[in-house]
């Protein structure tokens, strides 16, 4: 068989952040390809570049499309090349019917106008070919995920595809749902279609691909071949996580862990807009002075689950057990929550952490402005003294407390975010992805003053999807998989395989 | 030689880093300029300037509520017809029930406020979103306006203390023929409290490290404001002195100053405009800020509508037409980010008062009405792109 594809020496840098290293990545015409590897290994990178989101020059080395080099300027560009691309978030407009999406953006016309019969004629028969039974009129909304991925895929096909290429595709589908769409990857296999997958399902990988490429930290690792009977879980695993924790990870005295801080019991969430459990009868404890970390892949509910901690904000239909230092309290909003005693320092800093237009001094300040007020005026003096207090403790690099957050590098508006909440004074920090798009040495400052804040006695629910930092830096660790916690490992006597067994299927 | 370069140099590195702070003065600067050489020195007038403030008043209190209301990405088009209706209850309850005054602006005051409840009980609680509610809004109360003015028409309200609050002017300590002494003495002392602040200001930076603007700068903007402030309340004093109107300006003005920028509430308010979801995950409740922000709005809506009923000395059928806009495009004018987030009351009332020398101006020199709205609208235009431009320089 011929390569259809290759991409060659595929570089990408993100400020501060090397994505992508030097990746060679080859896909034979006709076969199915997996693409694994941890969270922020560069698969959903490698898939953007192949597809045209980044454009040459964006990224450095060649994409080599059935022996010729392309040169992408856009998703139109890709897609007229034969290349179709199913992300994980559906690209689909709810209010519009099945044949209206599937023809959006390449509308078959007769003169200037839209020829919507045979439109519909046409999509019959791609609707037909991913074998979903529904009527083309039917609006988009109505489907489940799994059909609407299924009218995603008759979109691609309606196009003249040549290489199929789906992100995570099963992550929101049920079982038999999931069935299915594997079924229809092999028979479009046998109409010729190539496809690449990135699954996180390792038994799904196992059972339908014909090559595996896995990636670590932005670098190719290793291409599997069934032919070779390359292809198997523990292979893949091992070459998955397969990297020594060093110690970049500062040591802490072991102390013995005290008392119960919080404890969750059998706690449910249901978010109404996708209708679906988010977390699933999860029950957990955090002692006093620990680390705990919570692992999993992405989408496996661990931000849900904070947020279903933190007051609710997402208005989840939420139930079970919080109890904190052995009170039941009841958590219904953030300001609650804040004022239970918890802090969560978000995943996404830019988006819901802090506020970029303002300074940091307002930004340090802004969850516990009773401290510096008297009858809710706020006393200037006392936030610039505390702002300072915390640029020195913490270490942010900037000349004055008056400087906007949106000039701070990432590492800065993370110590930002971390002093922020800490000046509430909590008795348990979440902490979500601390060290995500920030560079080696604030990540070891961090550490260290994670280190410290137990040391004098607080609470810490590490997530991080990067497991030698869960594994590295926490007492114990509760891996977290499709909403469900499945199970509880010792950090001391873990081993990646093992939390990676766990939080795969 | 070289200190004057050097003052230079720093002068205009300093106007080039405020640039959209000072290029409101400039503007408004510019225009004066024009129109007082166009209209022949009328437009300085004192009795010019003195109506053009009268003018503004009732346009500038709606541009304090709406500068909040744009901070938190909202918007309301219903204040012009809220503060035409309210001003005509304040009329019949006067004329036709012979409610006492006093009774009359606590009430309609209150009314102002439970209309700004309801807008931000939709936007906050019902998910309307605000351009929605308020243009609905805006249809209600001018039908409610009609509804209550049509057996009369036009109201004249006889009450002399409700008129005075817009035509009169604060009465004086000495006799003196051709010149308003309070209205002086009240202007020194505007720049003793303006050098003292500023003063104040510095030595607090100071204390703490910050940068501050060398001394000679800082004389040079002492010099030009206080000159500023000095030549204006001098003009005011030749003519009537200071006006009711300007004095329920600045005390509106000062006090949404002071609660935007010292106390909680104020801090919340920006935080939601800045970033929604982060001041709710810090435990500030967005939608009572909305509310909040709206009620005022109600208020201010109220207080414009007193004031301009009492400057036509009648409730009329089209009092508060298109006020929104003037307080929107003076919100704007003044500095107002479209983003939300970002903006200051002080910065509106410039705002309006640009918009209002604009209007005054060309009147007075007979410009045609029609030409007039499409400057207007220009100006808008110029005001926000000039605004985008200078912030994604940053």
């Amino acid at each position: 068989m011929s390569n259809i594809l290759e991409m060659r020496n595929i570089t990408k840098d993100f400020p501060g952040v090397r994505a992508l290293d030097d990746v060679s990545f080859l896909v034979k015409e006709g076969e199915i390809h997996c693409l694994v590897g941890e969270n922020g290994a560069g698969k959903s990178t490698l898939m953007k570049i192949l597809s045209g989101v980044y454009r040459k020059g964006e990224y450095q080395g060649d994409i080599v499309l059935s022996g010729e080099v392309m040169n992408f300027h856009g998703i139109r560009d890709s897609e007229r090349m034969g290349i179709g691309i199913i992300h994980q978030e559906l690209a689909l407009i709810p209010e519009l019917s099945v044949y209206e999406n599937m023809y959006l953006g390449h509308e078959i016309k007769r003169g200037s106008f839209i020829d919507w019969n045979e439109t519909i004629t046409q999509s019959v028969e791609f609707l037909r070919k991913v074998n979903l039974a529904v009527e083309p009129e039917e609006k988009v909304k109505n489907l489940g995920v799994g059909k609407q991925q299924l009218v995603e895929i008759a979109k691609a096909l309606s196009k003249d595809l040549k290489l199929l290429i789906l992100d995570e595709p099963t992550a929101a589908l049920n079982e038999e749902e999931s069935d299915n769409l594997l079924k229809l990857l092999t028979e479009l296999k046998s109409h010729g279609v190539t496809s690449i997958m990135i699954s996180h399902k390792l038994k799904e990988v196992i059972s339908i691909a014909d090559t595996v490429t896995v990636l670590r930290d932005g670098k190719t690792i290793c291409s599997l071949s069934k032919e070779k009977n390359e292809i198997n879980t523990q292979v893949i695993i091992k070459n998955m996580v397969g990297r020594e924790i060093s110690d970049v990870f500062p040591k802490r005295p072991i102390k013995e862990a005290g008392s119960v801080a919080l404890e969750v019991k059998n706690l449910n969430a249901f978010n109404r807009e996708l209708g679906r459990d988010i977390i699933k009868d999860a029950s957990f404890r955090v002692k006093k002075g620990e680390v705990v970390g919570i692992a999993g892949l992405m989408g496996a509910g661990r931000t849900e689950l904070a947020l279903s901690l933190f007051g609710n904000p997402l208005q989840y239909v939420v139930s079970g057990e919080i109890l904190i230092e052995g009170k039941k309290v009841s958590l219904s909003s953030p300001k609650s929550a804040i004022e239970a005693g918890l802090a969560y320092v978000t995943e996404d800093r830019k988006g819901n952490g802090l506020i970029l237009i303002q300074d940091i001094k307002q930004n340090i300040t802004l969850a516990n402005l009773r401290e510096i007020s008297k009858n809710s005026i706020i006393d200037a003096n006392q936030e610039i003294n505390v702002a300072n207090e915390y640029k020195q403790s913490i270490n942010i690099k900037t000349p004055s407390v008056e400087q906007k957050v949106q000039n701070l590098s990432g590492g800065n508006q993370q110590k930002v975010s971390l002093s922020k909440w800490l000046f509430t004074l909590p008795k348990i920090l979440i902490l979500d992805e601390p060290t995500r798009g920030i560079d080696v040495g604030a990540k070891f400052e961090i550490y260290t003053i994670i280190n410290t804040l137990v040391d004098e006695g607080l609470s810490i629910i590490l997530i991080s999807s990067e497991l030698p930092e869960v594994m590295g830096m926490s007492d114990r660790i509760y891996v977290m998989n499709q909403g469900r916690i499945a199970g509880e490992v010792e950090a001391k006597t873990a081993t990646a395989e093992q939390i990676m067994e766990l939080a795969t299927d | 030689m070289n200190k004057i370069k050097n003052y230079f140099s720093e002068l205009s590195v300093l106007l080039k880093l405020n640039v959209r702070e000072y290029g409101m003065f400039i503007a408004l600067a510019v225009i004066m300029l024009i129109f007082s050489y166009y209209s022949g020195g009328l437009f300085v007038s004192p009795r010019n300037l003195s109506n053009l403030l009268n003018q503004t008043g009732y346009i500038a209190v709606l541009a304090v509520g709406m500068t909040l209301v744009i901070i938190i990405r909202h918007i309301d088009l219903s204040v012009g017809y809220v503060a035409g209706f309210v001003g005509a209850v304040a009329a019949i309850m006067m004329v036709q029930y012979g409610v006492p005054v006093g009774i009359v602006i606590v009430a309609v005051l209150l009314l102002g406020t439970l209309i700004g409840l309801w807008h931000g009980f939709l936007v906050a609680f019902m998910g309307l979103p605000a351009f929605v509610s308020t243009l609905a809004g805006m249809l209600i109360f001018r039908g409610a306006l009609l509804q209550v003015t049509q057996g009369t028409g036009t109201i004249i309200i006889p009450n002399e203390f409700f008129n005075a609050i817009s035509n009169g002017y604060i009465p004086d300590i000495v006799k003196v023929p051709g010149v308003h002494v309070l209205t002086l003495v009240l202007g020194l002392a505007g720049v003793g409290f303006f050098i003292y602040s500023e003063f104040k200001t510095r030595k607090n930076k100071l204390k703490y490290n910050f940068k501050v603007i060398s001394m000679s700068m800082l004389l040079t903007k002492l010099v030009f404001v206080s000159s500023i402030i000095l030549l204006i309340t001098y003009i005011l004093a030749t003519y009537n002195g200071i006006s009711w109107t300007v004095v329920i300006m600045l005390v509106t003005v000062g006090i949404y100053q002071f609660i935007t920028n010292k106390t909680v509430i104020g801090r919340h308010i920006y935080a939601v405009g800045g970033n929604p979801e982060a001041a709710e995950l810090s435990g500030i409740s967005v939608k009572k800020i909305t509310l909040l922000v709206f009620a005022s709005m109600g208020f201010l809506s109220a207080v414009s509508g007193i004031l301009f009923a009492s400057r036509l000395r009648s409730a009329t059928v089209t009092a508060g037409v298109l006020f929104e806009l003037d307080a929107i495009a003076a919100a704007y004018v003044g500095g107002v980010s479209a983003k939300g987030g970002i903006g200051k009351v002080t910065g509106s009332i410039i705002g309006a008062i640009v918009m209002a020398s604009l209007s005054s101006g060309m009147n007075l020199i007979g410009m045609d009405i029609s030409i007039q709205y499409i400057v207007r609208g220009l100006v808008l235009i110029v005001a926000v792109v000039f605004d985008v431009r200078t912030r994604n320089k940053k």
